[in-house]
């Protein structure tokens, strides 16, 4: 059974590695001074979108919407496997929620089409919304399973889900198409494959090769475009127009979360108290914190 | 996200100095393979950037990922058990994670499932596998074995056997030592003997393989009964079977991770690899001297990671009043230790390059000759690379491997107390690094091998041509210190030579051989201190420090340090 997968990736910045560089004074980052880095999440998703094909045959497409550096990110797909990836990018974009993001996302993916599975990470560590996934599969009018710990079983036309729940776990078995969000731990990623690394080291995106002409008047876009489709080095790029948008819904008009203010939080500790190592302690302290609800 | 090639300046500078460009035109058959395979390349610049975004790879994997692993590779080890040797957990998940990044048949041709790499850059890659973890090394390494087969076999047995080790789906094992047969090949006992229909099968014992449980064996043997010198043995390929019975696993004080079996073959079917007779002469030379080039690898990455350990622990560790870093005894050790890598990468690099002349210029000859063209031109080039391999190599692991022993013990001295205990690393590595200087031929047996090249002065023509550069400034003054060192090497090399007595020239081979490597080894970092300014301490450090080392070294000789070899039934009482 020929089974295709789509994956939506996304290039983050690298937050694990925020320095004392990165953070401006009024306590937003610096995105600049970050290195940006594929979503761990995401590539744990496209892993389990290559198990299906590895196990199962078809094919993985992935798009990322993003800036023309996100195509850094489509390489790496590449080079781990996918068949085929696509880059979402426009100037128009820029600024977009996770509803913009999702509009501009599910149509891209109506355009390309029979599709079996979209598999997403299940949050970006940049934004920690886990709303994209969602939504898009909501405008995708199809089925959702969020949070997904391991794929148990797929079938021609129904998957088996392991998902994990507050306390535990539940087991869901939907149908085909589906749209997965992955946990970090749902699958090790693969490495990037030595051949596949120096068979698609340069392939490009539009942006890439429109950016290559810009910089050499004997070079022409739609020249190079030819050139790299024939070695099978194109990336395909969708703009806006090319997926018929309606600009209203996209980017900064699309979106109607605002950042309303940012507040650098300093938590510094106040007053004390002392809890009796005993058993009528302890059940006061589980009291007092279930009032302030830290817990429960 | 760290990465042992991009975060190694050092490392970076030797990969972009490399100057391969005849080595891969050879080795590309003029970049005609790009027509063929997608990820051949189309010029030299695609084959740098190729070799560039691969070591990247190997790099992020040897830190990411298997670096975190070596600690409990160490601890758990291999193990054998009911007659099966298994491998700890982390060094399964190693190996797992190379072969799905396709790098385990880095120096195999493309048609068998290889990259087609130099040996040059395969060895980038062997460093920074064994800075990760040692270990590996002693598998990650044995992508030789199929080199060997893929340079000797027969297009059956290629077939047969390189697309499994390529893809990292059989490991290998090269079965040459046995318990009267160490350093001493020529010695070696187990038969070969042929059947009524000419199929061979192989008897006898093996001692001290590495990874002696691996699935495609190369195997010296006896295959000429009643001889009893090199002449008599042949090289054979075989599959692990169950008439190949593992009898132990040796308990050993580093590397953990690789077994050292002892091999029972009970008459094991086996494939004659090439022609009877040129087993040790040909086949397992060729084999041995690219086991150690990559033990020279080895020891450079376990003298790279004990380093960093070092540096790290001293710029953490405070005493009277600040981090240790700033006592001047301490900078001053971890001063040497850097320049010695500098030192000791130069070198090795330079001796890799090498080896991938010689060997393209072998194959050259070979296809001249085939094609009944001349090959005169060649075969020079060919004689000139020979004569300097042949000298560079046990050089080198000599060198490095001697190193890797004082820098791991450096490292651990500046840990302290600490450095003994199990929780830092370099106690692992002191122990990992002990080996170095003993297998693929002790360093005693470098020396002798070295001396040839030392004694007939190969680099002459090099260092004069050297001499004659320009350098700027203080380089001047290093110049000068190298030139006295040739005049200090050929008054003792006269010396020993005018002396004739073996036993005195056999123990001063060492000083000898060592003044010759400086003086080598000084010219490469004079030439790198002209072109990049920081290397102008790494220079100044390394040959004023040999100029001493070699002064010394004089003296010996001079002096007549080692005559009392002649009496040592009196000392030695």
């Amino acid at each position: 059974m020929d089974l295709h997968s789509i994956v939506m990736v996304k290039q983050v910045p690298d937050t694990a590695n925020i320095s004392g560089q990165v953070m401006k004074e009024d306590g937003t980052v610096n995105r600049a001074k970050l290195p940006a880095i594929f979503n761990h999440e995401d590539r744990a998703a496209l892993e389990l979108a290559l198990r299906i094909k590895d196990e199962h045959g078809g094919k993985v497409t992935v798009v990322t919407m993003g800036p023309p550096r996100a195509s850094d990110i489509l390489r790496e797909c590449l080079f781990m496997g996918a068949d085929e990836a696509i880059l979402i990018s426009d100037r128009k974009f820029a600024g977009a929620d996770t509803l913009a993001t999702s509009y501009v996302l599910a149509e891209a993916i109506k355009k390309v089409g029979n599709y079996d599975f979209v598999f997403a990470g299940r949050q970006a560590i940049d934004g920690d919304t886990a709303q994209v996934g969602p939504q898009t599969a909501e405008k995708l009018n199809i089925p959702q399973i969020t949070y997904a710990e391991e794929i148990l079983e797929v079938t021609e036309t129904s998957v088996k889900v392991r998902r994990k729940i507050d306390g535990g776990y539940e087991i869901l078995e939907s149908k085909l198409p589906v749209l997965i969000t992955a946990l970090k731990d749902s699958a090790f990623p693969r490495p990037f494959k030595a051949k596949r690394v120096m068979a698609y080291k340069n392939s490009k995106t539009l942006l890439e090769l429109e950016k290559l002409a810009e910089g050499n008047s004997l070079l022409y876009t739609d020249q190079l475009k030819e050139e790299y489709q024939s070695k099978h080095l194109y990336i395909q790029t969708f703009t806006m127009d090319d997926l018929k948008l309606d600009e209203a819904r996209c980017g900064v008009h699309g979106s109607p979360t605002k950042v309303h203010k940012i507040d650098s939080v300093v938590l510094a500790g106040g007053n004390q108290e002392m809890v009796e190592p005993n058993k009528a302690g302890i059940s006061n302290l589980i009291d007092k914190l279930m009032e302030d609800h830290i817990l429960g | 996200m760290a990465n042992y090639f991009l975060d190694n300046t050092d490392l970076v500078y030797q990969f972009e100095k490399l100057d391969l460009k005849e080595v891969v035109e050879l080795l590309e058959d003029n970049y005609k393979q790009a027509e063929k395979f997608n990820y051949a390349p189309v010029n030299y610049e695609d084959a740098i950037e190729n070799y560039r975004k691969i070591m990247e790879v190997v790099g992020d994997i040897a830190a990411n990922y298997i670096a975190p692993r070596a600690a409990s590779i160490d601890e758990e080890g291999a193990a054998f058990k009911d007659g099966k040797v298994s491998y700890a957990k982390g060094t399964r998940e190693a190996l797992d994670i190379l072969s799905k990044a396709e790098l385990m048949g880095l120096i195999l041709p493309r048609e068998y499932g290889g990259l087609n790499f130099p040996t040059t850059i395969y060895m980038v890659a062997v460093e920074m596998i064994s800075r990760a973890d040692a270990s590996l090394m002693n598998l990650f390494g044995l992508q030789d074995i199929g080199k060997t087969i893929a340079q000797f076999a027969d297009e059956i047995q290629k077939e047969e056997f390189l697309p499994g080790l390529a893809s990292g789906e059989f490991t290998g094992a090269m079965a040459l030592t046995e318990p009267d047969a160490g350093s001493d090949l020529q010695a070696v006992k187990l038969t070969a003997y042929q059947d009524e229909n000419g199929k061979w099968f192989l008897r006898g014992v093996k001692r001290f393989i590495t990874n002696g449980n691996g699935d495609v064996l190369l195997v010296l043997a006896r295959s000429e009964p009643g001889t009893k010198d090199a002449r008599g043995l042949s090289m054979f390929v075989c599959h692990r079977d169950d008439t190949l019975i593992v009898r132990r696993i040796e308990h050993k004080l580093g590397i953990h991770g690789s077994p050292t079996c002892e091999l029972q073959f009970n008459d094991t079917p086996a494939q004659l690899v090439g022609a009877k007779r040129f087993g040790l002469l040909k086949y397992v030379i060729y084999l041995m001297n690219r086991a150690r080039i990559g033990i020279g690898a080895q020891s450079l990455g376990i003298a790279q990671e004990a380093y960093e350990e070092a540096l790290k622990y001293a710029k953490a560790r405070e005493q009277f009043g600040k981090s240790i870093y700033y006592l001047p005894v301490i900078s001053n050790m971890l001063i040497e230790m850097k320049v010695t890598i500098e030192a000791n990468r130069s070198l090795y690099y330079s001796t890799c390059v090498w080896l991938d002349k010689k060997e393209k210029y072998e194959d050259l000859v070979d296809g001249l000759k085939a094609a009944k063209k001349p090959f005169a031109d060649a075969n020079e080039k060919l004689k000139h690379a020979n004569k300097i391999v042949s000298f560079l190599t046990p050089l080198s692991k000599f060198f490095l491997s001697e190193s890797a022993n004082k820098i791991s013990y450096d490292s651990l001295q500046i840990h302290g107390g600490t450095g003994y205990m199990k929780e830092f690393s370099v106690e692992r590595l002191t122990r990992d690094a002990r080996i170095t200087n003993i297998y693929e031929g002790t360093s005693q047996l470098q020396v002798v091998a070295a001396t040839g090249g030392a004694i007939n002065d190969i680099f002459a023509e090099f260092f004069d041509d050297q001499e004659k550069k320009e350098y700027k400034g203080n380089l001047i003054k290093l110049l000068d210190c190298l030139k006295e060192m040739r005049e200090l090497y050929k008054d003792c090399l006269k010396y020993v030579k005018d002396k004739k007595d073996s036993n005195f020239q056999d123990v001063a081979a060492k000083d000898l051989v060592e003044m010759y490597g400086y003086i080598y080894t000084g010219f490469l970092l004079l030439n790198e201190a002209n072109t990049r300014q920081q290397k102008v301490f790494t220079a100044r450090r390394y040959i004023l420090d040999s100029l001493s080392k070699a002064r010394k070294n004089a003296e010996s000789i001079k002096n007549e340090l080692y005559s009392d070899v002649l009496h040592a039934d009196t000392i030695l009482i």
